[in-house]
């Protein structure tokens, strides 16, 4: 019988044109415990161009601990395929050995166990080394980074990003684009854009007033005796899922046309290869693959997966490298006379036991954090609870979140938005003000207090689901759903918009929500322009001290059906 | 007088274009089919012919920027099947124009479906639609 596995690698070995994927080797090492530096970085080169691509840093600029999904749905034509496959099919779906390093890195499976055996992961210091392996073999590789790099730490928020510019610019990107950078609104972002020294594009960001291009869609590299196009497409829905007050000169959209339009112009201009790199989602990406002809490489970003092979749509190659820097993907392509003829693809994970250091990407983080030091490390509480954030429904630092709302701001139902950036602790382990602004941190952190009927707060989990499960990719923005304290309900991501909630439930009472009558709803990071209340670091240190050490039952307020 | 800057995108496209668009308000109908009814007479629509570009999700329900293109159109017709009034506007071109296109921002009340309905100069009828969806948004990420 033939697995999965070995078909994949079948199916890639009858085209001629194809390299295989590099992470077969990858698989077999780790199941080997055979795990080290030299064997990580490990590729034997090819072609004449070399691509490195990471994305969604999230500011974190230290190794982390991060929690893959267990639940992370596909719906309509997009079901049970990559990268909707998690834990224990995915482990089967990609060939890997269930508690090997691979399995730690890619799935929830046995992850605290795990963590304890593998430590932490990423770290741009190691990340740079990864790089510079790569710049040896290939010394213009080009190096390209998707977005969301400059939000999600304690020291980019005190610094307005300008320590994730400082850090990045040592590693010497080629060419960015955004998403959470468009939070430290128009005045910062365009300051920071500006001092780069390196292209900042995005193809989809128009004058909101003029419905013009407003930056660089793409640039065109010679490389290898190759013109290769990289084009840039920020996150498409940034002025629905983030307060558009903040950055009111821009209006973003996936423009597919525009798309198709920029493809052409660089094809016209010479290019031998087009790569877009994007803060699509990576559902999104698969659409536009289909549909836009012309696009040799995606690398994608924004939903945070994590995939050991490309997806092939077509003859484009859809490549997904994490988050949070806990993988780097390396991407060699041979591109000869107009087209790419073959490729080798390896997902390295940064295992930051596994792989050093650069010192000088390493002093250059010191530098940065020193002015912060005591903030950083000071101890709020203990966790005797795994706390994670990815997964569709709920995630225990949510739970955290949401306890804190109603207790310290007594609330009947607590709400808590789906992001999907935010690292894991793991049992035992100390909550310091870092780990909760890695949770928290943002430029719009108010919490709210109010009252919302049960009308309302149906047709906010109605609105925030069809942003998720809309079957249409070109519908969804790409978080997780709102996490709910207080209050459970069941949800089919089948049905259309309007009626996939039901049940919801107060669950101090068990009553059921009533449409017309009134609750105290406590939240954050709203996207109305002057919401008052404290910042949700300040609510949630004050609950952790208080409690001193955080214990959270699994939630199980949530019914799925349909997935 | 003072003018609108939707206005003056208008103008300013009329200036460019000899015979250009002129948008011109219709009566207000009861239902979006009647309304389209009433500008083809009930005729037949092919798909194709006329591209109608809207956002997927509207960024500001208030100001949605739709666009067309119809070449070889006389008359083109947009229609917010949701709005309390489907009728947007109808553009006439005339035989020295450019091109048959334009651009406008209008109002939609709810996620709904926009139709570009082309009446071409022989008389035949052509449409586009797109979904856009008007959200509260605010959980991305």
């Amino acid at each position: 019988m033939i697995s999965r596995r070995d078909f994949l690698q079948a199916a890639l070995a009858t085209s001629a044109l194809w390299g295989a994927s590099g992470f077969g080797n990858w698989a077999r090492l780790a199941a080997e415990q055979a795990l080290t530096q030299d064997k990580l970085l490990e590729f034997d080169t090819m072609g004449n161009v070399t691509l490195i691509h990471i994305t969604d840093i999230h500011a974190q600029l230290k190794p982390i601990y991060f929690r893959e999904p267990e639940i992370n749905i596909g719906v309509g034509e997009v079901r049970g395929l990559p990268p909707h496959v998690t834990g224990n099919d995915y482990l089967k779906l990609y060939g890997i050995e269930p508690g090997s390093p691979a399995a730690y890195a890619l799935t929830h499976v046995d992850f605290v166990a795990l963590a304890r055996a593998y430590g932490k992961m990423g770290g741009l210091d190691r990340v740079a080394t990864v790089i510079n392996a790569i710049r040896a073999d290939r010394p213009d590789a080009l190096l390209l980074d998707g977005g969301d790099t400059w939000q999600g730490s304690y020291t980019c928020l005190k610094t307005e990003a300008q320590d994730m510019v400082n850090v990045m610019n040592h590693l010497r990107p080629d060419a960015m684009t955004a998403h959470w950078e468009f939070t430290l609104g128009t005045e910062r972002v365009t300051e920071l854009i500006e001092s780069l020294p390196f292209a900042f594009l995005g193809a989809n960001i128009f004058d909101a007033e003029w419905d013009e291009p407003a930056f660089e869609a793409y640039k065109i590299f010679e490389r290898g005796g190759a013109k290769i196009a990289v084009i840039g497409q920020a996150f498409p829905y940034l002025p629905i899922a983030n307060p558009k007050w903040m950055f009111p000169e821009y209006s973003f959209g996936i423009r597919e046309e525009r798309m198709a339009e920029v493809v052409e112009e660089v094809r016209a201009a010479g290019a031998d290869a087009v790569i877009l790199l994007s803060h699509n989602g990576f559902d999104v990406d698969r659409k536009m693959a289909a549909r836009v002809p012309g696009i040799d490489v995606i690398l994608t970003g924004h939903t945070h997966d994590a995939l050991p092979e490309p997806v092939v749509v077509g003859k484009t190659l859809l490549i997904a490298s994490g988050s949070n820097g806990k993988f780097v993907s390396r991407l060699d392509l041979d591109v000869r006379d107009g087209e790419v003829k073959g490729y080798r693809h390896k997902l390295i994970p940064i295992f930051s036991d596994v792989i050093a250091p650069d010192p000088e990407v390493a002093a250059a983080i010191d530098a940065e954090r020193a002015p912060f030091a005591d903030d950083l490390s000071e101890v709020l509480g203990h966790t005797d609870s795994l706390l994670y954030r990815r997964g569709n429904f709920n995630g225990t630092w949510d739970d955290l979140i949401c306890n804190a709302l109603i207790e310290e701001r007594q609330a009947d139902i607590a709400l808590s938005p789906g992001f999907r950036w935010g690292p894991s602790l793991i049992p035992g382990q100390a909550i310091t003000r870092e780990d909760l602004f890695n949770c928290t941190s943002m430029t719009y952190p108010n919490a709210y207090r109010t009252e919302m009927t049960g009308e309302t707060l149906k047709v906010i989990l109605e609105d925030v689901a069809d942003n998720l499960f809309n079957p249409d990719p070109y519908y969804q923005q790409g978080g997780d759903m709102v996490r709910v304290g207080g209050m459970g309900y069941a949800i089919d991501v089948t049905r259309p918009q309007g009626s996939r909630i039901s049940d919801m439930t107060l669950l101090a009472t068990g009553e059921p929500i009533r449409p017309d009558k009134s609750y105290v709803v406590a939240g954050w990071a709203s996207v109305n322009e002057g919401t008052e209340g404290p910042p949700i670091w300040d609510v949630v240190e004050s609950h952790i001290r208080r409690v001193g050490t955080v214990r959270l039952d699994p939630n199980r307020s949530v019914k799925v059906k349909g997935a | 007088m003072t003018i609108s800057r939707r206005e003056a995108l208008l103008v300013g496209a009329g200036g460019l274009v000899a015979g250009a668009a002129v948008a011109l308000p219709l009566p207000v109908m009861a239902a979006a089919e009647d309304a389209i009814a009433a500008f083809t007479g009930g005729a037949e629509m092919a798909e194709g012919g006329i591209t109608l570009d809207a956002p997927e999700i509207a960024e500001n329900g208030n100001t949605v920027p739709v666009g067309f293109d119809a070449p070889g159109a006389v008359e083109v017709a947009i229609f917010a099947l949701g709005n309390p009034n489907p009728e947007v506007a109808v553009f006439k071109f005339g035989p020295m124009a450019g091109s048959q296109s334009a651009k406008t921002r209008i109002r939609l009340a709810k996620t709904q479906d926009v139709v570009a309905v082309a009446k071409m100069a022989d008389g035949s009828f052509a449409s586009a639609r797109r979904a856009v969806k008007v959200t509260i948004g605010g959980c991305g990420g």
